[in-house]
């Protein structure tokens, strides 16, 4: 991919279809309310994305965390979610627990 | 209950609100998962080939960490750019309700359209919460200038977090780079959870999580478009039926 390419890119797939929510919200904002019914099924669709892109991502991870096995990055995510629930619905404490699980295991298991 | 004269010297002048807006965001926990969420977005942007100048833009320009995942492991990936803008396009539906519930808190009596403009680019996850939960303490005439702070600070987090991700990277030994790597789903899995209220939110989080990775092995195509539109509709659908039912 040249380099103008990519920039090009970012601006017709990445900045405007991102950009346009934003600005249709800047209409928006001068009358309708929020959580109206049209807003609460974007929402769930945004939040299906969301969990699909983390799903793929630690079923289909790019090349460096492809190497830790299934099963660990499993249980990381499982332990780091147990965390976020029991220490008072925090996130960093449930990334931290996550992550350390992730490289303890990811040792143990010689990489 | 009668306005608060602006007698706050954190607020007695538009810088100064600006800059207090600026600290806030450096003082909320938000901003280090907002550090972590982009070192991991810079390691999974170089690890799609993808230069320091290009990921730094697209932290200004998109300013969105789930939009900007799609962007990269879909171009990355050699995913076709229209499939890639509705992908990026459904995930960032989500700005729509927070810019509209959040540019009427800000605004007062004196402020031009024109004025909102930047806040609203700049809203985002982060800025949503931070600005939702401090404002109140904030004179409204200061609103404008303390979000733009607020926004500024995150998104300097985020850039540092872009620096920082891209250059340890590549020098890191493979178990920390599994590690940065691991923190962009481990993240978003848990600011997505911690904002789930409504049942349909907890369903579409579900069905996401089991049909992103089912139809992509299908091969299908557009399958995060397909993940959201099925996925999302029925969550929404099954929280309206029993909410209908009740």
């Amino acid at each position: 991919m040249s380099e103008l390419y990519a920039y090009l890119l970012l601006l017709l797939v990445g900045f405007l279809p991102t950009e346009i929510w934003r600005m249709l919200g800047f209409v928006a904002a001068h009358g309708i309310a929020d959580e109206t019914e049209l807003f609460l099924w974007g929402r769930s669709v945004a939040t299906a994305v969301l969990a699909g892109v983390i799903a793929k991502l630690i079923l289909f991870p790019p090349e460096a965390l492809a190497s830790v096995p299934l099963v660990i990055r499993l249980g990381a995510i499982g332990c780091g979610f147990l965390a976020f629930l029991a220490v008072r619905r925090s996130v960093l404490a449930g990334v931290a627990t996550g992550e350390v699980v992730l490289i303890v295991g990811a040792l143990a298991h010689g990489i | 209950m009668s306005p608060a004269p602006t007698t706050n010297p954190a607020y007695c002048s538009r810088t100064a609100a600006f800059l207090a807006g600026f600290r806030a965001a450096w003082g909320a926990a938000l901003a280090y998962v907002v550090i972590g969420t982009y070192i991991g977005i810079a390691a999974l942007a170089r690890d799609f080939g993808f230069d320091l100048w290009w990921a730094a833009a697209s932290t200004l320009l998109v300013w969105a960490a789930p939009a900007q995942v799609i962007l990269v492991s879909a171009l990355g990936t050699g995913g076709g750019a229209v499939e890639t803008a509705l992908a990026v396009g459904v995930s960032s539906a989500r700005l729509l309700p927070m810019v509209m519930s959040l540019l009427p808190l800000i605004r007062g009596p004196q402020t031009s359209h024109r004025a909102l403009i930047l806040p609203a680019h700049l809203t985002a996850v982060s800025v949503w919460i931070e600005a939702l939960r401090l404002l109140q303490s904030v004179p409204r005439e200061r609103h404008v200038p303390f979000v733009n702070g607020l926004g500024v600070g995150f998104m300097a987090a985020a850039q540092a977090g872009t620096v920082a991700g891209y250059y340890l990277a590549g020098s890191l030994p493979p178990v920390l780079s599994a590690g940065l790597l691991f923190l962009t789903p481990i993240s978003f899995l848990i600011s997505t959870t911690r904002n789930c209220r409504l049942m349909s939110d907890w369903l579409a989080l579900a069905f996401g999580i089991v049909l992103g990775p089912l139809l992509a092995a299908l091969h299908l195509g557009l399958d995060l478009l397909w993940t959201g539109i099925v996925g999302g509709s029925l969550a929404y659908a099954i929280h309206r039926l029993r909410e209908t039912l009740k």
